[in-house]
């Protein structure tokens, strides 16, 4: 048979799989989390409440008392308040548990592993750029060549080391040093996001690096035969050349450090709260996924897709626009 | 016409890091003030390499060697100093200040066309926005390049055309008001008509400065030089006045280099 068909459509379904994947997933995320998006809406953003079960309609004995205790939660008592009676179905009867009959609803807001994701990937990147650009910086344009290799090999493996590796360091030795350092839990958003900025660190410095190295040596010998120094020469001629490249590898980098799961599972805490103070524990998206669908019940696996949704978007967007900027500068 | 020389090159022998055999050897090449000095020879001859010490260039990287003098004269002093001595920061940068650079391919920075001319001139220090405007404009009225860009000067230089592009590149060299210019081979990227404003440049600048080319056209070299320097394997084979060299070269290598031989 023709020879060059089967190639071509080999390749064609090759490279269509990837599309069917991406499509796949998209679909498979958006109708797991349709039930909680439809119940929720775009309130789920804020809502900072997670498994909370509030009362929605009760016996008359009991009316009194359930309502006291509703008002003590200010920031759900509206919301129930509206909903009550489309809920009346959905309700479960807790007749089990007590004599009278409790209607019930379970509320699930994304809030805090949201804030928690975003926060804990902020403290990363916060950490880790300014020191990505030094070591791309000493690679690139300062470091004997003795030096280049074995430092550049080092950092490479360390990309390589598995992030429960990072987590465990992270929780046995390092925890405890910025505890002495800054005070504050051993377990918090800080030592999740540090840890998270150095398993981000080699592979952004990588890419900066690279980046930096597609310089034309011409370039920088055009600005040093005009008097420039080195320092002159890296922010002039080396950093707007490479911007396109460096901005890449950032965001590839902030792309990673928002879906990482294992390094931030052992260090974040996992207690779904999210107070003014970075050194205490909180939870991120991933971790909220890993610990949880284990004995998730329908509504609450809803509430997860529904945050592994939001988790797709942002990571998915940040890479969109990665590819934005790549592509930009190819032109 | 008195002829006054600006640099010196004395018994310059040259090697690269980690190469078995130097790419220079013995090199005694004379450099007339005002006048343009070219350097030819076949691929591989060494003649970027001599370009390229005499602005120290190579030491941006690593343990070459070198031994002899490559002397510069010093119009305030009225001396020559051998510029292989130089050791400290500063004093390649003034170095690099007197003895501009430009490139086979165009250079232009990642910046606007105005910020390109004007950079060498921040990098020295100079601050007033006036005093920069004035020898920004005059660089590239120097450089014949001011119609076609006074308009545009806050545009990217990487929008311009090869040959604008290096132009652009020597009016930045020239706003330092350098005492010499190294051009190699600064047309072998350009299209004929480029190249044509190029040489006609090079001519011109040669009132205010003094010029080493190297290049590949032999064409080029008769057209433009004064002096003509022919290289062959990291040796200086033969050194006289242009005209010397094209129509009676004493060797039979340069001979036969210049009626196409070989090469």
């Amino acid at each position: 048979m023709n020879r060059e068909l089967i190639f071509k459509r080999v390749a064609f379904s090759s490279a269509t799989l990837i599309l069917v994947l991406l499509l796949s997933i998209f679909i498979m995320l958006f109708v797991s989390a349709k039930p909680a998006m439809s119940e929720y809406g775009l309130h789920f953003l804020v809502e900072s409440n997670w498994g909370k079960i509030v009362k929605i309609k009760s016996d008359k004995s009991k009316a009194i008392s359930q309502k006291t205790k509703r008002s003590a939660d200010k920031s759900d008592d509206l919301f129930a308040d509206e909903d009550s009676p489309m809920f009346s179905d959905q309700t479960m009867p807790g007749n089990d548990q007590s004599e009278q009959v409790v209607k019930t609803k379970t509320i699930y807001g994304g809030f805090v592993p949201i804030m928690g994701t975003i926060l804990s990937t902020l403290i990363a990147m916060v950490f880790s750029m300014p020191i990505a650009m030094g070591i791309a910086v000493f690679l690139s344009e300062i470091a004997p060549k003795i030096i280049v290799k074995p430092v550049g090999i080092a950092i490479e493996l360390l990309a390589a080391i598995p992030s429960i590796i990072y987590g465990m360091w992270g929780l046995f030795y390092f925890a405890p040093l910025i505890q002495k350092v800054i005070g504050g839990s051993q377990i918090s958003l800080l030592t999740a996001g540090l840890v998270l900025g150095i398993m981000i660190l080699p592979f952004m410095a990588a890419i900066t690096r690279d980046a930096m190295n597609t310089t034309p040596d011409v370039l920088k010998e055009s600005a040093y035969s005009l008097g420039a120094t080195k320092f002159e020469v890296v922010k002039d001629i080396i950093f707007p050349y490479a911007k396109v490249g460096i901005i890449g590898s950032v965001i590839l980098s902030l792309g990673r450090a928002l879906g990482e799961t294992m390094a931030v599972a052992f260090l974040i805490g996992s207690v779904f709260k999210i107070s003014g103070s970075l050194t205490s524990p909180s939870i991120s998206i991933p971790v909220v996924l890993a610990n949880n669908f284990g004995e998730a019940d329908p509504q609450m696996m809803s509430a997860l897709f529904y945050l592994a949704f939001i988790l797709f978007i942002l990571s998915f967007g940040i890479i969109a626009l990665a590819k934005f900027y790549f592509l930009r500068g190819r032109r | 016409m008195a002829k006054e020389l600006i640099m010196d090159i004395k018994d310059f022998s040259f090697k690269y890091a980690g190469a078995p055999k130097p790419s220079l050897m013995n090199i005694n090449l004379p450099v007339y003030k005002n006048k343009i000095t070219a350097m030819i020879g076949p691929s591989g001859c060494g003649k970027s390499t001599l370009l390229r010490s005499i602005n120290r260039i190579h030491d941006l990287y690593p343990n070459n060697e070198y031994t002899g003098e490559i002397n510069l004269l010093n119009i305030q002093k009225n001396e020559f100093e051998n510029i292989l001595d130089i050791k400290k920061e500063n004093e390649f940068i003034k170095l690099r200040q007197r003895v501009g650079m430009i490139f086979q391919k165009p250079t232009p920075f990642p910046m606007s066309i105005y910020d390109n001319v004007a950079y060498g001139l921040r990098l020295s220090g100079l601050k007033d926005k006036n005093i920069l405007d004035e020898k920004v404009e005059k660089a590239l009225k120097g450089a014949a390049i001011w119609d076609e860009t006074k308009d545009r000067l806050k545009e990217s230089a990487m929008g311009m055309s090869g040959g604008q592009q290096q132009r652009l590149c020597i009016a930045r060299a020239v706003a330092l008001k350098p005492e010499v210019i190294l051009f190699d081979e600064p047309t072998s990227a350009l299209d004929p008509i480029s190249t044509k404003a190029i040489e006609e440049l090079i001519s011109e600048l040669k009132e205010f400065v003094s010029i080493v080319i190297v290049t590949h056209n032999m064409q080029q070299a008769s057209r433009l030089s004064d002096f003509t320097a022919f290289m062959y394997i990291g040796e200086l084979i033969e050194y006289n006045k242009t005209d010397k060299i094209f129509l009676n070269p004493k060797e039979k290598l340069t001979e036969d280099y210049i009626t196409g031989r070989f090469g």
